[in-house]
């Protein structure tokens, strides 16, 4: 008897380095890979089980008792949180997720200081980073620690402080088990190696990203454009000196970091060939949404083309349960905008803006993962819903 | 600048924390017995790589680990370690049995009880 192939998680020291990236001890890289392996073991081996236990039990019970099917996703969360089975699943799901904070903010807290000046030193003297303290923090930031990261996107600890960003890029490896890529772009390179390849025609000289965060993502739009003049933008100032550091150390130099609310840019109308939001809009707001994509409208060129990268949309011919299951992360990882997001029809949010329903698109892309020999599965293995590295990408040209 | 990194790191997020167990207290314990599962996970990794370590400086061989077999002095030392280690988990148990063999019902009272009898005497 062999052992039969299964799908590990590539071990944390795979992770692409960097020269602001914080030191790992032994230890640390032995708690991130613990982790890694608890989320898998979640997600392939125990998180099945909630199908089994909807089929068998939940969904019959509710038939029984109420003399009909479920009617929404709500209906099934209610039915789904009294199962015991769902129960353990949340509970370690929700144990697993605190863990990965704790274990990525005791790694980088410990050396905050230094990770400032590291950040410091290679930004100093540079006009591609430009901050501004008066901003105001959008609520649908300032109100919410998404995927219960303590202070958010924006919080400072002390002055120059980068440790929110640090241990976002630490640790997203951990939660995706890796499938994002050594350094966790390959939402980036996907869509820039899509653009490259269905529109070889097409020449951005000016790219906006919009919630750009530590910047992962918009590296590889840079690096596959770099005639272009490439503007990230952010309300958090610790994601944007960590940010352009880490360019600046990954020798990325076409990037412009700008703390700026991507609702109200003041850029000028009709700037920018190429707006990219990736896994953004998800973490904005009911209102907001409709704001970015007007400005985002306001400040396309005409020909110009504006992406967005989340996970697939909700539609009524989804079934109930998987609306259900891939809805976790809203109301139990601190995503409380996640589930309205995905109800929003992709073409009206860009036909509000003002594009015309012709030149609306929908793709799906597949990250592009370089972690060697983590690439494709070795064994069968259902979706982790909500934190597959495939996604759907909707968007617009503006003609 | 200071910041106590132990305090900060374990900080909690915005947000009414789920708890889905009907008891809060089964939960509690979960996530208490999960982190130290992370822990043990931990020390397992750094003596594998010690193992892999002397093994690749000739020190000694993973076979030899495996091989070996306590002598009668070494064998007594390990398994008194594995009778208190086992005892220092499971103490809230032991100090349950004793609360109930405890015959003396003075000594199973509440502070409440005690604070009122002391401020009698």
């Amino acid at each position: 008897m062999n052992q039969a192939p299964i799908n590990v998680p590539p071990a944390w020291h795979r992770i692409g380095k960097h020269e602001v990236a914080p030191e790992a001890s032994h230890d640390e890289i032995a708690r991130f890979n613990f982790l890694s392996n608890l989320n898998k073991h979640l997600a392939t081996i125990v998180s099945p089980g909630n199908r089994v236990a909807y089929d068998k039990r939940v969904r019959p019970r509710f038939l029984r008792e109420k003399g009909r099917d479920f009617q929404s996703r709500r209906e099934v969360r209610e039915a789904m949180l009294k199962d015991p089975y769902f129960q353990t699943w949340s509970a370690l799901r929700r144990s697993a997720m605190e863990m990965r904070q704790q274990a990525g903010r005791s790694l980088v807290l410990r050396q905050a200081k230094e990770l400032a000046e590291k950040a410091a030193k290679l930004n100093e003297g540079k006009d591609t980073l430009q901050l501004n303290p008066d901003l105001t923090i959008p609520p649908y930031i300032a109100k919410v620690d998404n995927h219960l990261m303590p202070g958010s996107y924006h919080t400072e600890l002390f002055p120059g402080d980068v440790s929110a960003a640090a241990n976002y890029d630490m640790g997203l490896f951990v939660t995706t088990g890796g499938a994002l890529g050594r350094f966790n772009d390959g939402g980036g390179k996907a869509i820039a190696q899509w653009l490259l390849s269905h529109h070889p025609e097409f020449k951005p000289q000016r790219i906006l990203d919009i919630g750009c965060g530590l910047g992962h993502n918009v590296l590889p739009i840079a690096q596959a454009y770099p005639d272009a003049e490439v503007i990230a933008i952010d309300v958090g100032a610790p994601m944007l000196r960590y940010g352009h550091a880490r360019a600046q150390a990954l020798g990325v130099t076409n990037v412009k970091f700008i703390q700026m609310d991507g609702q109200y840019t003041g850029f000028p109308d009709e700037s920018f060939d190429w707006i990219q939001t990736t896994m953004f809009l998800h973490e904005t707001s009911g209102k907001s949404i409709y704001g970015i994509m007007k400005e985002i409208y306001r400040m396309l060129k005409p020909g110009g083309v504006t992406m967005h990268i989340e996970q697939p949309q909700y539609t009524p011919e989804m079934d109930l349960y998987e609306q259900f299951i891939r809805d976790w992360d809203a109301f139990y990882n601190n995503e409380p905008f996640w589930s309205k997001m995905h109800d929003i029809d992709a073409l009206e949010l860009m036909t509000q803006a003002g594009f015309k329903a012709e030149n609306f698109f929908q793709i799906g892309v597949r990250a592009v993962n370089d972690n060697e020999d983590h690439t494709k599965p070795r064994a069968p293995e259902p979706e982790d819903h909500g934190r597959a590295a495939v996604w759907n990408v909707f968007g617009a040209w503006k003609k | 600048m200071e910041i106590n990194d132990i305090v900060l790191a374990n900080s909690k997020a915005k947000g009414k924390r789920p708890y889905f167990f009907d008891d809060a207290a089964v939960e509690r314990v979960l996530n208490i017995t999960m982190a130290v599962a992370g822990e043990l996970a931990v020390v397992h990794e750094r003596l594998d790589t010690i193992e892999r370590l002397l093994e690749a400086k000739g020190t000694l061989s993973r076979a030899d680990i495996e091989a070996y077999r306590p002598d009668a002095k070494s064998e007594e030392e390990r398994q008194r370690w594995h009778a208190a280690y086992i005892a220092r988990i499971l103490r809230i148990v032991q100090q349950e049995m004793e609360a109930i063999r405890d015959e003396n019902l003075e000594n199973n009272r509440t502070m409440d009880e005690v604070a009122d009898e002391l401020e009698q005497i």
